[in-house]
């Protein structure tokens, strides 16, 4: 079934990645402050900003 | 995916999201102010401020914290004493009729550690923040409505699931945050709901499950009591009711001489439901950032002052307390308080939308050309 995996890895190839740096960004936070703050920052900055682009843009 | 697949996945995500829609709505309103109640509540002026004084002032010890407690509030009886970060100089105090009331009739206020001094805390008392706690906690039903919070939240879990698997056939031939302007608003809506929904996944998704977890809380401080509290306080099973509490002066060197490298979050006096008839129940924290969120009670002899146990945690606590910060997002400072709240706010898109969408679809009563890409 190989033209059905590549399928499914086109789709969601890039929400898999967002969902790790969301992922991370939720842990780092619980390990300490400072960079681990900023990394979860940067995680949780992703999903919003990727939404926020979709919702605001102009044609 | 064959047709039919799509249709049943797509049935599961109409009906799990319409039926839980109505309450995630109003639990995404009312956490949004939840999440900056601390900042609200010092706006407000609900907060307690304490004085300033020198930095050395000598502090009182707890019993004399408890008398001034029960000075402030005569004829009720103190039910825990909890240590905040942000607040070293106070202790708060939560005090009711008996040990055994609960919670929501109980009486919270914060005591200056170094004068005895009672500041009123009016936003754990009532008020405008707290009402949205209550409605995002229990809709004012008690147990019965934690539950159905947490049957709702489940079926927010299902359709985020169930969402994310029609995400495949409705995203084959796009590209990843492909939106569609020109062609009408429905298609608009459905890529934005797809988007939206694709993006904010895994927040939602451990927004949804620790949110069920601490909605359950009661049920697992229940089965923590009857799982190991029973066991090690078996002992006392047949003693007499105290009449009398040994002073609690000095519970706090005893539990850091059993639990060395951590900190006191709370104790819970005899009686209470973190307690027994007969302890004091300090709960320690661990002192790095992660392990200060799961708690090692340390139960205290309430009439020997003998150490009668520290008790392990039982892995259901530690999710519990892991699930508060993750529901909460107060572990990253500012910043992520705005990404939650934005987070939040675009749930509520995503949620709206897909109400949208549903109305849409019914009153279009399934064109031909669309039904392969519109089972939301």
């Amino acid at each position: 079934m190989k033209p059905r995996k590549a399928n499914f890895w086109k789709v969601f190839e890039t929400p898999a990645i967002i969902a790790l740096f969301t992922a991370a960004g939720l842990f780092s936070a619980l390990l300490g402050d400072g960079v681990w703050d900023a990394l979860s920052w940067l995680g949780l900055g992703i999903p919003a900003v990727l939404a926020l682009r979709g919702l605001l843009q102009r044609r | 995916m064959k047709s039919k697949t799509i249709r049943r996945w797509s049935a599961i995500h109409t009906w799990t999201s319409l039926i839980c829609t109505v309450f995630l709505l109003m639990l995404a309103l009312t956490g949004l102010p939840l999440i900056f109640h601390h900042e609200i509540d010092h706006l407000l002026g609900d907060a307690a401020e304490l004085k300033e004084m020198p930095a050395d002032t000598p502090r009182l010890n707890l019993q004399q914290l408890v008398q001034a407690a029960e000075k402030h509030r005569p004829g009720e009886v103190m039910q825990y004493f909890g240590f905040e970060d942000d607040e070293p100089n106070g202790a708060v105090a939560i005090m009711a009729p008996t040990a055994g009331t609960e919670p929501n009739s109980s009486h919270t206020f914060m005591l200056d550690a170094r004068t005895g001094e009672a500041v009123e805390m009016p936003s754990a008392n009532g008020g405008l923040m707290m009402v949205m706690l209550r409605l995002h906690v229990d809709m004012f039903a008690g147990l019965p409505g934690k539950l159905l919070l947490a049957f709702m939240g489940i079926l927010f879990v299902l359709a985020i699931v169930s969402g994310t698997v029609l995400y495949l056939p409705f995203m084959r031939r796009l590209k990843f945050a492909t939106v569609r302007r020109d062609k009408s608003t429905r298609l608009r809506w459905l890529d934005l709901h797809n988007l939206i929904g694709v993006v904010t996944l895994t927040w939602c998704l451990v927004v949804g499950v620790t949110g069920v977890i601490s909605a359950c809380a009661d049920l697992l401080i229940a089965a923590w009591r009857n799982d190991s509290l029973s066991t090690m306080i078996a002992p006392y099973r047949d003693a007499p009711p105290l009449t009398q509490l040994a002073p609690a002066t000095r519970l706090l060197e005893i539990a850091s001489e059993v639990a060395p490298g951590m900190q006191a979050d709370f104790i819970a006096f005899p009686g209470t439901r973190f307690s027994s008839e007969h302890h004091y129940a300090v709960f320690m924290k661990g002192s790095t950032h992660l392990t200060s969120h799961l708690l090692t009670p340390v139960l205290i002899d309430a009439s020997t002052l003998q150490v009668t146990a520290v008790a392990e945690r039982p892995w259901y606590m530690d999710a519990m307390g892991m699930s508060q910060p993750l529901h909460f997002g107060d572990y990253g400072g500012m910043p992520m308080k705005i990404l939650w709240a934005t987070l939040d706010v675009l749930t509520i898109i995503v949620l709206g939308s897909g109400v949208y969408l549903w109305v849409v679809r019914r009153r279009a009563q399934k064109p031909a050309f669309e039904t392969a890409e519109s089972p939301a």
